[in-house]
């Protein structure tokens, strides 16, 4: 493993003016009359695909954070839901049990976010590899059961919890402003982009990098791979708990789902079929599987697929059936994902085997957990 | 003292079901390195296969009672022998990518179940005798728990037995301790994995449909309840321990019932919160080896 993880790619006037260009582009879609049949609901103006649009954006944003957790330090997280899920609830309560604004609440709910995922982030990460993904998972499930028991009225349990909105700014309620709604989601994506990147290019994030790749090496080099993972899960933790808030305003509420295994593992298909270690590829995986979520329901309730015969009808009405067989193939038959896909179609893979940089990535995970366990009886053995 | 014993008996017998799954995780973990997402699905078909069967045959009768294990147990079997053969395998050594295909598999088998069977839960009865109590030590105990336990343990003995004495029980448990080994002396492990696969499986399809029994209903998210369940039950056990996961699925299951009585309904954090006890405190788990 010693090819160089992040080739610094050359930052020529393509890459800064095509991203550039492409969000004025969506900062100007609800102004436009744009027609997108068979994507879109309706009209790009209209606000029932803004609010799709902006869901698309807040999942990307969130689909980068998990990025940020198994692309760049390696870590298969199966709680990640929590996070965003804190942002979302956590930001509803104190509205409305503080009786707060909504500035001063979102300030409460990132210093309390901060604290919260260091905790459990220190916890868990004493577990490196599978019993970290299993650990992650308890948590969340923790999370999950008071969501839903709900012990101090506070979060509506099954029903979910309802946007207070009387603290609220009223630009920011109401099917009429699904418009600043929409602005707001495209705002918070691109700083997750911005913030993943800078974390991703810090040198907290090389640092885990290195520790994907050999542990031993950074603890030999003097350096502590516990404090540099647990910072990039809490930088990953915080971006998600920004964007359960988002959520919150767009949803005007927010519901257990969100706090669910299953959301977690919907947020793992997002990166995966994207390309795990793939900024780009996490965003493109999380709009595809939002389009084709809201596409393949409306598709489960058509005509025709009524009248299909038992063995078709059950499969496509589906939609989590469909994706979930996606998912398999993807990562069965395209290792890398669409990111890593359109790498190979472009050819600039440097040789070797058949497999694309994504794939590395994903088998790198493995690799940080044999090394584990090599390094730990290394380290056992020279102990006096 | 009724309380705590018919408490103890249906910890116990809560425990059963958890080691009937966790025993497989455990066992594919151990040998694989694989965290078997699907394995909720395996004990859900079995649960769905073996109430249809009950249903046609009577779920009355202990005849319809017995072929529902029977083909709950055949169903897992089948399903996980399948699913080794088919996408796990294929993945040869990228255990990131088992795993991701075993999320999938998971994801989608629910979605099929949801279609097929109904979101709802569908629920079920037994023969007469396991719906009644039994009287021990003043406490009045559902007879379906002593068919749980009853089941685990001959589980149990049976998997312990087939490690201990049979050829492949040696590939296996010697895959455990040092896979590169048993491949350097020429032994195909291969064929282990899909057999420990099919034994997770049949323990999976049993505890289905016990559970189905336990809880008085089946729906597709029963196989994945009892799932996450089971994966606490293995991390404090200790992966790949087969003993381990039988302590602590009885610890686990305990501990539940005794918080949900006396802790107002906490069980399912106070299991977290022995999750978390145990990580701090012996990180590879009751009898995990230390790593």
């Amino acid at each position: 493993m010693s090819s160089p993880t992040t080739p610094t790619p050359r930052r020529s006037w393509v890459g800064t003016a095509v991203p550039l260009a492409l969000v004025v582009l969506l900062a100007c879609l609800p102004l436009l009359n744009l027609h997108l049949p068979g994507v879109l609901p309706g009209p790009t103006y209209t606000p029932g695909s803004l609010h799709l649009m902006a869901l698309a954006m807040v999942m990307a944003a969130l689909a980068l954070s998990y990025h940020l957790l198994l692309g760049v330090a390696g870590l298969l997280s199966f709680g990640h839901a929590l996070y965003f899920g804190f942002g979302a609830y956590v930001l509803g309560i104190v509205m409305s049990e503080l009786d707060l604004g909504l500035v001063p609440s979102v300030l409460v709910v990132l210093v309390a976010g901060v604290v919260f995922s260091t905790l459990l982030g220190a916890i868990s990460l004493r577990v490196t590899g599978i019993p970290f993904a299993m650990v992650t998972l308890a948590f969340a499930q923790a999370g999950s059961v008071l969501v839903r028991r709900d012990p101090g009225r506070v979060t509506g349990g099954e029903e979910g919890l309802r946007l207070p909105t009387e603290h609220v700014p009223d630009a920011l309620i109401g099917v009429a402003n699904t418009r600043n709604l929409y602005w707001l989601a495209l705002a918070a994506l691109v700083l997750a982009f911005l913030l993943t990147s800078w974390v991703q290019r810090s040198r907290a994030g090389h640092v885990a990098e290195a520790v994907r790749e050999n542990e031993l090496r950074v603890r030999v080099l003097g350096m502590r791979p516990f404090v540099v993972k647990l910072a990039i899960f809490v930088a990953a933790s915080v971006i998600a708990i920004g964007m359960g808030m988002v959520h919150l305003l767009l949803n005007s509420g927010a519901v257990p789902t969100i706090v669910s295994a299953e959301f977690t593992i919907s947020l793992l298909l997002m990166v995966v079929i994207g390309g795990v270690g793939s900024r780009w590829g996490a965003v493109t995986g999380a709009v595809l599987y939002v389009l084709l979520n809201q596409r393949l329901t409306v598709l489960a309730q058509a005509e025709w697929v009524h009248d299909l015969p038992a063995v078709l009808r059950i499969p496509l009405s589906e939609p989590l059936f469909i994706l979930g067989t996606l998912f398999v193939l993807v990562v069965m038959f395209l290792p890398g994902g669409i990111a890593g896909t359109v790498t190979r179609l472009r050819g600039r893979r440097p040789s070797r085997g058949g497999a694309d940089p994504g794939a590395d990535r994903v088998e790198q995970v493995d690799d940080i957990e044999d090394g584990d366990r090599r390094q730990d009886e290394g380290v056992g053995a020279a102990r006096p | 003292m009724s309380t705590v014993v018919l408490l103890l008996f249906t910890g116990v017998g809560l425990g059963a079901i958890y080691f009937l799954v966790a025993s497989g995780l455990s066992l594919i973990y151990g040998l694989m390195h694989v965290l078997n997402f699907a394995h909720g699905v395996f004990l859900s078909l079995g649960a769905f296969l073996g109430f249809e069967v009950a249903s046609r045959l009577g779920a009355t009768t202990w005849t319809g009672f017995a072929a529902s294990l029977l083909v709950g147990a055949l169903a897992g079997a089948v399903f996980a022998a399948l699913t080794e053969r088919v996408l796990v395998q294929r993945l040869y050594e990228r255990h990131i990518e088992q795993v991701l295909v075993t999320v999938g598999l998971g994801l989608a088998a629910v979605a099929l179940f949801d279609g097929i069977w109904g979101t709802d839960p569908q629920f079920i009865s037994g023969p007469a005798w396991l719906g009644r109590t039994t009287h021990i030590l003043g406490a009045n105990v559902p007879n379906d728990r002593f068919v749980a336990i009853l089941v685990a343990a001959l589980v149990l003995l049976g998997m312990v037995l087939f490690l201990q004495r049979t050829r492949y029980g040696m590939i296996i448990r010697a895959g455990v301790e040092n896979r590169a080994m048993v491949t350097a002396l020429g032994i195909d492990v291969r064929t282990a994995f899909t057999l420990v696969f099919t034994i997770g499986g049949i323990a999976a399809g049993l505890g289905g449909v016990l559970a189905s029994h336990y809880f008085g209903y089946v729906s597709p998210l029963l196989g994945q309840t009892l799932l996450i369940f089971a994966f606490i039950v293995t991390v404090i056990g200790g992966l790949g321990s087969l003993t381990g996961a039988a302590i602590a699925s009885v610890l686990v299951a305990l501990l539940q019932q005794f918080a949900n009585y006396y802790l107002w309904g906490t069980g399912d954090l106070a299991v977290v919160v022995l999750l978390a006890v145990v990580l701090l405190t012996r990180p590879s788990g009751l009898m995990g080896r230390r790593a």
